[in-house]
């Protein structure tokens, strides 16, 4: 595929991250889909951070090792990306803090002293140099950057102008189709909390926690203008059970956090079970156990996601691939819980979360009210109803008194203990999830990808769809994922298996988590790659393994 | 209307947890009655424990929610409806122990919830076991030699922590409690109640409150410095005198957040595509 990927790199508290993101637009300003990846260690200061910006005509959704055009801010990116620069490529470099080079040099610290420009806008120097190195036209640079550059714009256009006039051009960009539009750009976290919102989000609640984190100050930025409220609590186990005060009284909440913070909120998880109260947890994971890796990603929470919280109780969980699964699947769980009056978890990682992509648009999410109490008669929580579902009526409706509780209860709210009563609830429950699975086959809950005819199946769930659909193609292969993971979609993913020969599972933990659920569901799996660095799978790195493993 | 709920009550015989309950009831139903609220405003949150049976007994809406988490899940209950009346029942275990940091929170918010501590100093429902404010050398089954640490002062902690209506009752004067229910119920912010109860199964100490407690007179309760020295006039481990009533009563801005409400489905989806629109 013709494309182009640009790193750039420096320390921590240099503006890698909206560097990148400015990179990134003025491709998509081209007209180019494009993605992101960005990668910085747990610190404030110092450190290497950089971004990865890969471009092309169609939507990537995965890296590759190689890299077209490198912007060096200091000498450590250098060290570590030069290798990676692919024929034809170039290093982009200040002067002032990289070794002299093969490559296009910039005196920055002169160049913003010049231009009265503060030494943030150091970046803009290089990025002019790309621009004019991939042969952007000026008017599109200073258009692009006139929207995105977040203050002191003159200043920063000056400084892109300098590094503009200094660079000579190295290649162009690949040809977008016909007539595209310039799409926009977003992360997979601001995907999954505008798709909140657009679902009529009423409230979100969270410790702040990476890689969730954005979620929290995207929403908290913007909550007077969504309409909602966004609370801080003082640690993961008030986050929950806030969230289900709020449920309780009728709002539409959801809360975020990344592992360590859903480990504190089982407790909370629980009772949502038993309570039959609706709450969506955004679970955003990092490589584990414990603190783990902070700032990277990996896929080692499925099996705790499917599993938390004492007792048996029906849950939902999905996990989307892309940002426009992202949004669509955070709407639709909040749906789901509020339709079954019971807890959901969307199932993300760094990579998807705190990556940048090209939003395309999310499909429209089917029609899905809660039930509501008619007023007719005394009212009972748990009075038995549709699928096990009980009307809803909130605290204040004139007329019902409305009884949540943690213990064993009757069709009251009251507790109970003895063995019919809770035989029949128990029971009732569990009708719950039945009815979840027939509701789920109108969703997309398992998605194919490459030649559907192929023998050979890559099994795949989350952001590592990216990889897996790029290499399927690269080598004819299939790729089939269960979006949603809990109730398990039996009987579409069965079909989505037909006439596979040889399954392997490329999942980014050791254990291979789906495998085994999968093989819990009687499918054979022959083998796994995993990986559990905290880096994302490089297309590259992929297409070795699978040779490895005789694909 | 009726308030009490057709389940069976299960509390011993002489349980302080019935002057709670009955305090409470006329509490909702004098509200009802002169304040013109309506008994549908009210709800009910209970942790685990003896003192949490009170949801299953009383005939409001409850939420009757798990051990030391009373306090968050009535915040959150707040948070979604500022119109509803929210008083949350804690045991000493849940409000002290396993829900501590809750109760500091709440009380550093300043979030319009009633907070009941039935604070028996013993873990009635696990049976006998010390609590945050049982006195130093009680013998519980988990500590048979006797605790040697020092008790909470449920009182001190509260002040120190911003509430802004601290207060203490007793299950055996009734009336008194009704009283401080009531002001505590009516105060806007976060309002503690600590009530000394009378559990007659593992740590009855009738005799002993009935001899030490007064009832504040003359007391400024505007004053902190003179509630703290009131609070600290028993440690809850001597035969000190014990004050009851309430400590201390200001007025203090609260915690808030932008209301919730559903923006209507044309808005909302206005509201993201100006997003969107300066993404591109
Ligand atoms: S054990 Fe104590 S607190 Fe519990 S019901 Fe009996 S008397 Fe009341």
């Amino acid at each position: 595929m013709d494309e182009i990927a640009v790193l750039i790199g420096g320390k921590a508290g240099e503006g890698i991250n909206i560097a990148g993101s400015v990179v990134m637009r003025l491709i998509s300003g081209c007209g180019l889909r494009t993605a992101m990846y960005y990668d910085y260690p747990s610190l404030i200061k110092g450190g290497h951070n950089f971004a990865v910006i890969r471009g092309a005509a169609v939507q990537p959704y995965c890296h590759r090792e190689g890299i077209d055009l490198v912007l060096a801010l200091d000498q450590e990116t250098v060290r570590r990306h030069q290798g990676r620069i692919r024929p034809g490529g170039r290093i982009i470099y200040d002067t002032g803090r990289v070794r002299e080079l093969d490559g296009t040099g910039l005196p920055l610290d002169e160049i913003v002293k010049e231009e009265v420009a503060p030494a943030v806008t150091r970046n803009m120097g290089l990025i002019g140099a790309f621009c004019k190195a991939c042969a952007i036209p000026w008017e599109t640079v200073e258009a692009v950057l006139r929207r995105t550059v977040p203050k002191a714009v003159e200043a920063n256009l000056r400084v892109a102008g300098r590094g503009y006039e200094a660079a000579g051009t190295v290649r162009s960009l690949p040809a977008p189709t016909a007539g595209r539009r310039v799409l926009p750009a977003l992360t997979g976290n601001e995907a999954v909390a505008l798709g909140l919102v657009e679902a009529g989000l009423e409230g979100y609640i969270a410790y702040p926690m990476t890689p969730a984190s954005s979620i929290l100050h995207f929403l908290a930025a913007g909550q007077e203008e969504f309409g909602i409220s966004v609370v801080h609590p003082e640690n993961e186990i008030g986050v929950m059970l806030m969230a289900l005060g709020a449920a309780y009284a009728g709002r539409r909440v959801a809360v975020g956090t990344s592992g360590g913070g859903f480990c504190l909120m089982t407790e909370g998880f629980s009772l949502a079970g038993m309570a039959e109260l609706p709450v969506l947890v955004v679970l955003a994971q990092r490589p584990g156990p414990s603190t783990g890796v902070p700032t990277y990603s990996g896929q080692g929470d499925l099996s705790f996601t499917l599993s938390a919280g004492q007792g048996e109780f029906p849950r939902l969980v999905a996990a989307p691939a892309t940002l426009e699964e992202a949004w669509y699947w955070a709407g639709a769980l909040l749906d789901l819980a509020w339709r079954f009056q019971t807890p959901a978890v969307l199932l993300t990682d760094k990579n998807l979360g705190e990556g940048m992509y090209t939003f395309h648009s999310a499909p429209e999410r089917p029609p899905l009210p809660p039930v509501r109490w008619d007023g007719d008669g005394g009212y009972r929580r748990y009075a038995p109803g549709p699928d096990g579902v009980s009307p809803l009526a909130d605290p204040g409706t004139a007329g019902a008194v409305v009884k949540v509780n943690s213990y064993a209860h009757d069709e009251a709210g009251v507790t109970v203990e003895d063995p019919p009563t809770v035989t029949r609830m128990a029971e009732k429950r569990k009708k719950k999830e039945k009815a979840m699975a027939e509701v789920l086959r109108g969703y997309p809950s398992v998605m194919t990808a490459g030649d559907p005819a192929a023998g050979t199946v890559l099994l795949c769930w989350g952001s590592t769809a990216g990889v897996c659909t790029e290499a399927a193609g690269d080598l004819g292969l299939r790729v089939v994922r269960p979006v949603v993971l809990s109730p398990f979609p039996t009987e579409p993913f069965g079909a989505a298996l037909a006439g596979a020969g040889r399954v392997v599972a490329v999942e980014e933990n050791l254990d291979g988590q789906l495998a085994r659920l999968v093989r819990g569901e009687g499918h054979w799996v022959d083998a796994m790659i995993g990986k559990y660095d905290g880096r994302p799978f490089f297309l590259e790195d992929l297409e070795r393994r699978l040779k490895e493993v005789g694909v | 209307m009726k308030w009490i709920t057709g389940a069976q009550n299960t509390w011993c015989p002489g349980c302080g947890n019935f002057a709670v309950q009955h305090a409470l009831k006329d509490v909702f139903a004098d509200l009802v009655a002169e304040e013109e609220r309506r008994a549908e405003e009210f709800v009910l949150v209970a942790g685990i424990g003896c003192h949490a049976k009170i949801a299953d007994y009383l005939a409001v809406n409850s939420f009757y929610a798990i051990h030391g988490r009373t306090l968050p899940v009535a915040t959150g209950i707040t948070l979604a409806n500022p119109e509803l009346t929210v008083v949350a029942c804690a045991g000493d275990g849940d409000a002290y122990a396993e829900g501590l940091g809750h109760f500091v929170f709440a009380a550093k918010r300043n979030t319009d919830i009633t907070a009941i501590i039935h604070d028996n100093r013993v873990y009635g429902l696990t049976t006998g076991q010390y609590t945050p404010t049982s006195y130093t050398g009680f013998r519980g089954r988990s500590t048979p030699s006797g605790v040697k640490e020092r008790p909470f002062n449920p009182i001190e902690l509260a002040l120190a922590s911003g509430a802004t209506f601290v207060a203490r009752a007793y299950t055996r004067r009734l009336d008194h409690l009704r009283e401080v229910l009531r002001r505590a119920i009516l105060h806007r912010g976060f309002s503690f109640v600590e009530v000394l109860q009378i559990c007659a199964t593992y740590n009855n100490l009738t005799a002993a409150y009935n001899d030490q407690v007064y009832e504040l007179d003359g007391h400024d309760t505007s004053d902190l410095n003179a509630a703290r020295e009131r609070a600290r006039e028993w440690d809850y481990s001597d035969g000190a005198p014990i004050a009851l009533g309430v400590f201390y009563e200001t007025e203090r801005e609260r915690e808030a957040w932008p209301p919730m409400g559903r923006l209507p489905d044309h808005q909302r989806r206005e509201v993201v595509r100006g997003v969107l629109e300066g993404r591109r």
